[in-house]
C-alpha cells in the first residue's frame, strides 16, 4: 500500500513536469496552428494596432537559455526608449503598450513568437533578435507576414530584407575598417578565431579577403563549438603560429574562458594584440575587466562615448536600472532603434507597415552614439566607427574613429576586393 | 619538443577537470542510478557560491584576508551545494528510485527551475570570480612551457577529492553501509541500515563534490546560470564511458577522454575534435557496452 502511495506520488510529479515540458513544446506548435490561419488576413487589419489610445509593439528577445546574458540588457534598453516616448506623448498622440515574448535562445521559437506578436497581437512593428540565426529565423515570418522587424546588433552583413531594419553595424561599419585599422599599426599576420556558427565564419571569409588584397596575412583559422570552455589546445595554436593579431569572433560564454586561459598562459594584452568584435562594456562586467586591460575591441559605441545624448542616456539608464549597470552598443542600436521608428511614424502620420518603410528613408537621429541616418535603400543606418581599449575598471577607451558616420554597404559592394563574397552566399 | 610537452600537460589538465564535474556524476548517477540531469545546476550552485563568498570577503574583511577566499569558498561550495542535494533527494529524487526514464525527466526540469532561479537572483548576464593573487602566472619550465598555478591547483584538488571519496566509500563503515545499500538494497534493511537516511547522504556527497567542481571552475570559465550546460554531457560521457559504478573507470574515462581530445583538437580543430571524440566514445561502447570497468554482477537486469 505504502509502496503503491509512492508511485502516485511518484508519477503524479513525473507527470506533472513531463505536463510541464510539453507544454513549453506544445504550446509553440498551437501557436503555429492557430496564427497560420488568420495569417493571410494579417495585413490587411495591421491597422487594428493603433487602434484606441494605445499602439502596441512587440519586444521580442531571449529572456532565457544562453543568449539572456545579452539579450536582456536590450530589451532593458528599448523599454526604456518606450517609457521616455510615453512620458513625452507618445506617438501619433497614442501611447506605445510593449508585448514581451520570450525566444528562449531557440531560433523556431523566435518564428512562432514573430507570427504571434504580427498575427494575434497585431504588432505595429516588432524590435527583438540577436544572433543570426534567430534573425535569419525570423526573417520568412516578417516577409509573408509584411511585419516589421528592428534587429539591434552589429552582423555580418550579406542581408537586406524589405521588412528589416538594421540599426547595428553590418560589416563595413565594424569588421572591414577594424582589419584596415590593424594593417595600419602593423599588424600583419592575424589568427582569426570564432564561434562555430554563421557570423564568425562570414566575418572570417571577409576579413581572408581584405588581407589577401591588402598584403595582410592569415596565419591560421580556428572554430570552437558555442559554450566550448577549454581553450589551452587553441592557445598553444596561437603560440606556435606567432600572430600579429588574434581575430577574435567568438561569442557568448566561451570569451570568458579564452581571456581567463590565455591570462593564465602567461599571455598578456602587451605580448599579443587581440581584437574583439563580441565584447562590450556588459561582457567585460562578466568576465572580469583585470582579464580584458589592455585588449581592443571594435564597435560603433561606447559607454565613455562623448555627446551629449550619451550622457542623459547612460544617466537614466543608471537611475532605471542601478549604478551598476552599463551600457553597451546593441543597448544603443536598440535604444535608438525605437525612435527611429517613432520618426518614421511621424512622418508618414501612420502605422501602417508599408507608409512607415517608404517613409523611413533619410531619417536622422541624434542617437547617443552621435547623428544616425536610416539608408532607405538598404535599410541600414550610417553609423561612426570606433576602435577601442579595455581599461582596467571596465570602461572602454575610444582609440581611433571614423571621424563620421559611415554609409552602410551591407554586400560590400564599394570593395572591389569584396566581389566574389556576395555572389557566394 | 616544447609543444609536445605542454600538449601532454594540457591533456592532463583537461582530464582533471573532466574528472572534477564527473566525480559528482560517479556517485549520484553510477553509484546510485540516478539519472541526474541536474548535476549541471550543481556545478552552477557552486560558482555561484564561489562568488557570493569573494563578494562578503572583499566587503566584510580587511584587503589582506582576501586571498584566502577561495579556500573558503571550496568549503562553502560543497556545503551549500550538499544541503541543497539533500533537500532534493528528500523531496524528490527519493520517490524516484528504480524508474530511471522519470528521474530523467525530473531532474532536468529540477535543472531548468535551479537555472532560472539562478537568472532571477543573479540577473542573465555573467558575473565575474577574481581569482586569488596568489594562483595568478603559472610555473615556466623551460622556455616557452608554462604550467598555469591555476592548472596545478585543479590538479591538486581533484587528486585530494579523489582520495577523499576513496576512503570514503572504501575505507569508512558509513562508506561500506553506502556500497551495501547500493549493491543490495534489501539485504541492507534487512541487516538495520536506514537505507533512506544513506540514500541521503550519498546524494547529498554527489551533489556537494559537483559544488567543489563548480568552486573551481571559475578560476578558468565562465560563471552564469547556463554554465551547466556546457559540462552536463562530458560528465556523463566521462561516467558511461568509464563503466557505472567505478570508480576506478570514472578516472580512466576522463584521462582519455581529456587526451584524445586535446590529442585531436591539435591536430584537427576543436569541432572536428569533438567529433572524433564522440566517434571513438560510440565504437568502443559497441564493443563494450558496460564502459571500461564493469560492476560484475550476478543480477539479471
Amino acid at each position: 500500500m505504502k509502496r503503491k502511495g509512492n508511485w502516485f506520488k511518484g508519477m503524479g510529479l513525473a507527470v506533472s513536469v513531463s505536463l510541464a515540458l510539453v507544454g513549453c513544446g506544445s504550446n509553440n506548435e498551437n501557436n503555429s496552428a492557430s496564427s497560420s490561419a488568420p495569417a493571410s488576413s494579417a495585413p490587411a487589419s495591421s491597422s487594428a494596432a493603433s487602434e484606441g489610445g494605445t499602439v502596441k509593439v512587440g519586444i521580442l528577445h531571449s529572456l532565457s537559455g544562453t543568449m539572456s546574458i545579452s539579450e536582456v540588457t536590450v530589451k532593458n534598453s528599448e523599454l526604456m526608449a518606450i517609457d521616455e516616448i510615453n512620458a513625452a506623448g507618445g506617438v501619433l498622440g497614442k501611447q506605445i503598450e510593449p508585448v514581451i515574448e520570450d525566444g528562449a535562445s531557440d531560433w523556431p521559437t523566435f518564428a512562432e513568437k514573430a507570427r504571434k506578436l504580427i498575427s494575434e497581437d497585431k504588432a505595429a512593428t516588432v524590435f527583438g533578435g540577436w544572433t543570426s540565426a534567430s534573425r535569419k529565423a525570423m526573417l520568412p515570418v516578417f516577409e509573408e507576414l509584411n511585419g516589421l522587424l528592428w534587429y539591434p546588433v552589429q552582423y555580418e552583413g550579406l542581408e537586406s530584407s524589405p521588412n528589416i531594419f538594421y540599426t547595428g553595424a553590418t560589416t563595413n561599419q565594424q569588421i572591414v575598417p577594424s582589419v584596415d585599422y590593424l594593417l595600419e599599426q602593423g599588424k600583419k599576420k592575424f589568427f582569426l578565431l570564432g564561434s562555430d556558427y554563421v557570423f564568425p565564419r562570414t566575418a572570417n571569409k571577409i576579413i581572408k579577403a581584405q588581407l589577401a588584397a591588402k598584403g595582410g596575412e592569415t596565419v591560421a583559422e580556428e572554430y570552437t563549438p558555442l559554450g566550448h570552455t577549454d581553450y589551452t589546445t587553441i592557445i598553444a595554436k596561437i603560440k606556435e603560429a606567432k600572430p600579429d593579431v588574434v581575430y577574435n569572433t567568438l561569442n557568448g560564454d566561451s570569451n570568458v574562458a579564452f581571456f581567463k586561459q590565455l591570462k593564465d598562459a602567461g599571455i598578456a594584452a602587451a605580448d599579443l594584440t587581440t581584437l574583439s568584435v563580441s565584447i562590450a562594456e556588459e561582457e567585460v562586467k562578466g568576465i572580469g575587466a583585470d582579464f580584458l586591460a589592455g585588449h581592443l575591441v571594435a564597435w560603433n559605441y561606447y559607454q565613455t562615448t562623448d555627446t551629449p545624448e550619451n550622457k542623459t542616456f547612460v544617466e537614466s539608464f543608471k537611475a532605471k536600472y542601478g549604478a551598476d549597470s552599463v551600457t553597451s552598443d546593441p543597448m544603443e542600436a536598440g535604444y535608438t532603434a525605437v525612435y527611429l521608428w517613432k520618426a518614421a511614424v511621424e512622418k508618414a502620420g501612420s502605422f501602417d507597415v508599408d507608409a512607415v518603410k517608404a517613409a523611413a528613408g533619410g531619417i536622422e537621429f541624434n542617437a547617443p552614439e552621435g547623428k544616425v541616418t536610416i539608408d532607405g535603400e538598404n535599410q541600414h543606418i550610417y553609423k561612426t566607427v570606433r576602435i577601442g581599449e579595455i581599461q582596467s575598471d571596465g570602461m572602454i577607451k575610444e582609440l581611433w574613429n571614423s571621424g563620421s558616420p559611415v554609409k552602410p554597404d551591407p554586400y560590400l559592394k564599394g570593395y572591389d576586393w569584396a566581389g566574389d563574397l556576395s555572389s557566394g552566399s | 619538443m616544447e609543444m609536445w610537452i605542454s600538449q601532454l600537460f594540457n591533456g592532463l589538465s583537461v582530464s582533471s577537470i573532466l574528472l572534477l564535474i564527473a566525480l559528482g556524476l560517479a556517485i549520484t548517477f553510477g553509484l546510485m542510478g540516478v539519472i541526474n540531469m541536474a548535476h549541471g545546476e550543481f556545478i552552477m550552485i557552486g560558482s555561484y557560491t564561489a562568488y557570493l563568498t569573494q563578494n562578503l570577503f572583499k566587503d566584510l574583511l580587511p584587503k589582506g584576508a582576501f586571498d584566502s577566499y577561495f579556500i573558503a569558498a571550496i568549503i562553502a561550495s560543497f556545503l551549500v551545494a550538499f544541503v541543497i542535494g539533500y533537500v532534493l533527494e528528500v523531496i524528490l529524487i527519493r520517490h524516484l528510485y528504480g524508474r530511471p526514464l522519470d528521474s530523467l525527466l525530473a531532474t532536468w526540469g529540477v535543472g531548468l527551475v535551479l537555472q532560472q532561479i539562478a537568472r532571477s537572483i543573479f540577473g542573465a548576464p555573467n558575473v565575474a570570480v577574481s581569482s586569488p593573487s596568489w594562483l595568478n602566472g603559472g610555473l615556466e619550465l623551460i622556455d616557452g612551457v608554462v604550467f598555469p598555478y591555476k592548472r596545478l591547483f585543479i590538479l591538486a584538488l581533484v587528486a585530494i577529492c579523489l582520495v577523499a571519496m576513496y576512503m570514503y566509500i572504501y575505507r569508512s563503515a558509513s562508506g561500506r553501509r553506502m556500497r551495501a545499500v547500493m549493491q543490495n538494497r534489501e539485504m541492507a534493511a534487512c541487516l538495520g541500515i536506514s537505507t533512506r537516511r544513506v540514500d541521503g547522504m550519498t546524494f547529498a556527497i554527489g551533489s556537494g563534490i559537483a559544488g567543489i567542481a563548480g568552486c573551481a571552475l571559475t578560476l578558468i570559465g565562465p560563471i552564469g546560470p547556463n554554465i551547466g550546460t556546457y559540462y552536463i554531457v562530458d560528465a556523463f560521457m566521462v561516467v558511461v564511458l568509464g563503466g557505472v559504478g567505478k570508480l576506478v573507470g570514472t578516472v580512466v574515462g576522463a584521462l582519455g577522454i581529456g587526451f584524445f581530445n586535446t590529442m585531436f583538437e591539435w591536430w584537427s580543430n576543436a569541432s572536428l575534435g569533438k567529433v572524433f571524440v564522440f566517434i571513438l566514445i560510440v565504437a568502443f561502447l559497441q564493443w563494450k557496452p558496460k564502459g571500461l570497468f564493469a560492476v560484475r554482477t550476478r543480477q539479471l537486469d
